[in-house]
């Protein structure tokens, strides 16, 4: 019983960890707050259902198409809809509020648009549905792929924002934008990178979320509000720190669901972000003091 | 010139507004309900969001307590105590709150506010569920549409004249200079975060009791309708439209909004949410300070202050 729990919040936690990744990098590097990243995310889930089921295509093949897909998405997002955002805000905190407010709008226009196309049903298919015995317990073969997908992928972020010199310059963006054209980097051009990246992975996100939960049009936002927490947990911008908080969620999540009441679930989830705030107000593994 | 007609204009337009019960059918009585409802929401949201700028998505977690509140107790205790335990639990939820993210940046408090009402509507369900054991109440109250209707128009008044009382008292000075620079607020000795509670609740109990009074007009009550975040989205919208640092903004957002909504629910049903979201970014992009700041832009009236449009420099001088 216990096993099968840590195994269950491993597995969600590597998805919320995933997801929060891609959030991480669009606020910490292109400070926009993207409240309509949870509906690309489930954009991506019935864009990997309909492959799997009309075209019959495995959706980790499918990934490697949704995912750049994802990455225009936020491109033409950034350049479209942000961007202006970006040129008429004075400073940091009017430009959060602007893009707050813009994605808002953004994130009804993504929700419509889908409850028109699937309608509101719950929607789920079935793939690689049988069990396999790890550490002693039968775990759906489907979940240990998510947890495989969801570690190669962010390890793959991580090493790429750590080692390249190109990671490295869009963390100097998320370091100081001020000081970063100085060096001779491009900040703007930095920032519609990594909100572009931030939708690849909200894409991955969506189609290893689509793997073993069921979905709905309208379950983009739980999945923003749990981004948004794990990326505050883990303090912006940072990838270690959005790992273990969104492992933290998970196991947290399904110990509650397990052993108190699965409706409680989304309380112990704000009592923990609370918590956390009220004790280390930049995150876990933010930088203390300003 | 103007402004000397501005009180005696406001109390002309309550006075139809108050009578036209007695003059309109059902159907643009609904439609008053729900545009007071709207004004003063929007107002409400103003109130505290206008002003410090910690724009909040929790509306209808509190609206939607309030309709629960009246739901759960409407058999049990006489009316007007249902609604004083309405208030009183929105004003405990909005403090238990404001404690914990006041404090916090603005953005924590944005993020925390966009997942509250989630948070109170599963928390409703979980008790109704696996305490109570059904989900979903009925609320019989003997008083027509009309007296809802009254109601919500006094508690619009009481809205628009407590926030231009606070634009004027020591608590709407000390926001102003909040808003300027916080650290100098802080070092003339403003407690910057009981300013901001203060306000916070105040806004929460009017949304809570304007909860409370539309809830009779469901009949049926279940947290899927009454914690239906669309609320939230129509009073941020509503009063970004109008204006939300002016006193009049909101209200003047909501009543075009609200038809323009009315309009297309009935007419575009399936694609309502596309154009509300298409809208929103239209008012975010085109009017960041509201109609009410694109007036003074294209006059060149004032500067841009939390000021009375109308009626406040008569009742001071």
């Amino acid at each position: 019983m216990l096993m099968a729990t840590l195994v269950g919040g491993l597995v969600l936690g590597g998805t919320y960890a995933l997801v929060a990744m891609g959030l991480t990098i669009q606020y910490g590097i292109a400070r926009t707050m993207n409240l309509a990243y949870g509906e690309t995310m489930i954009a991506a889930s019935f864009a990997a259902y309909l492959i799997h089921n009309t075209l019959g295509v495995s959706p980790v093949l499918g990934l490697a198409i949704i995912a750049p897909a994802g990455f225009v998405f936020g491109w033409l997002v950034y350049g479209i809809l942000l961007r202006p955002l970006v040129a008429r805000s004075k400073n940091i905190a009017s430009l959060e509020i602007n893009s707050i407010l813009a994605t808002f709008g953004l994130l009804f226009v993504i929700q419509g648009v889908m409850l028109v196309v699937f309608g509101g049903n719950y929607i789920s298919y079935n793939y690689l549905n049988f069990g396999i015995e790890v550490l002693g317990v039968r775990v759906a073969a489907n979940r240990l792929l998510v947890l495989f997908l969801a570690f190669v992928i962010g390890g793959g972020l991580f090493l790429l924002l750590t080692r390249t010199r190109w990671g490295t310059a869009l963390r100097a963006v998320a370091v100081n934008p001020a000081a970063a054209p100085l060096v001779g980097i491009d900040a703007n051009r930095a920032a519609r990178f990594a909100f572009a990246l931030g939708g690849a992975l909200a894409a991955s996100g969506g189609v290893v979320v689509s793997m073993y939960q069921t979905f709905t049009a309208s379950s983009g936002v739980v999945f923003t509000m749990k981004a948004l927490i794990v990326v505050i947990m883990g303090g912006v911008g940072n990838l270690a720190g959005a790992l273990c908080a969104g492992l933290i969620l998970g196991l947290s999540e399904t110990l509650v669901a397990t052993y108190i009441s699965p409706g409680l679930t989304m309380a112990a989830v704000y009592i923990i972000f609370l918590g956390i705030l009220l004790w280390r107000p930049s995150g876990l593994f933010g930088k203390v003091g300003k | 010139m103007k402004l000397t007609y501005g009180i005696p204009a406001a109390l002309a337009a309550l006075v139809v507004l108050a009578c036209a019960p007695l003059f309109v059918g059902p159907y643009w009585l609904g439609l008053l309900i729900g545009l007071a409802g709207y004004v003063t929401l929007a107002s409400a949201w103003a109130l505290f969001s206008g002003r410090t700028g910690y724009v909040s998505l929790a509306t209808v977690a509190f609206f939607g307590i309030g309709a629960y509140t009246v739901a759960v107790l409407s058999e049990a205790m006489p009316y007007p105590v249902v609604l004083l335990v309405a208030a009183g639990i929105g004003l405990g939820v909005a403090l238990l709150v404001g404690l914990a993210t006041l404090r916090l940046e603005g953005v924590y408090f944005v993020v925390f506010s966009f997942g509250l009402a989630e948070l109170v509507r599963q928390l409703v369900t979980w008790y109704e569920t696996s305490i109570n054991g059904t989900l979903g109440r009925y609320i019989f109250l003997d008083f027509g549409p009309e007296h809802i209707y009254w109601q919500l128009l006094a508690l619009a008044v009481v809205t628009l004249l407590l926030t231009w009382w606070i634009g004027r008292s020591r608590l709407g000075l000390a926001l102003k200079v909040i808003a300027d620079d916080e650290t100098v607020a802080s070092h003339i000795g403003i407690n910057i975060a009981w300013t901001k509670i203060t306000l916070f609740a105040v806004s929460a109990v009017i949304m809570t009791l304007v909860g409370a009074i539309q809830s009779p007009r469901w009949t049926y009550v279940e947290p899927a309708i009454v914690f239906n975040p669309t609320v939230s989205f129509m009073t941020l919208i509503m009063a970004l439209f109008g204006g939300a640092g002016r006193l009049w903004g909101p209200a003047l957002g909501a009543i075009p909004l609200f038809l323009l909504f009315e309009w297309l629910s009935a007419n575009f049903p399936d694609h309502y949410s596309i154009l509300l979201g298409l809208l929103f970014i239209i008012i975010v992009f085109l009017l960041p300070r509201g109609v009410v700041g694109l007036f003074d832009d294209r006059f060149g009236t004032r500067r841009a202050e939390v000021q009375p449009a109308a009626s406040g420099e008569g009742a001071g001088k």
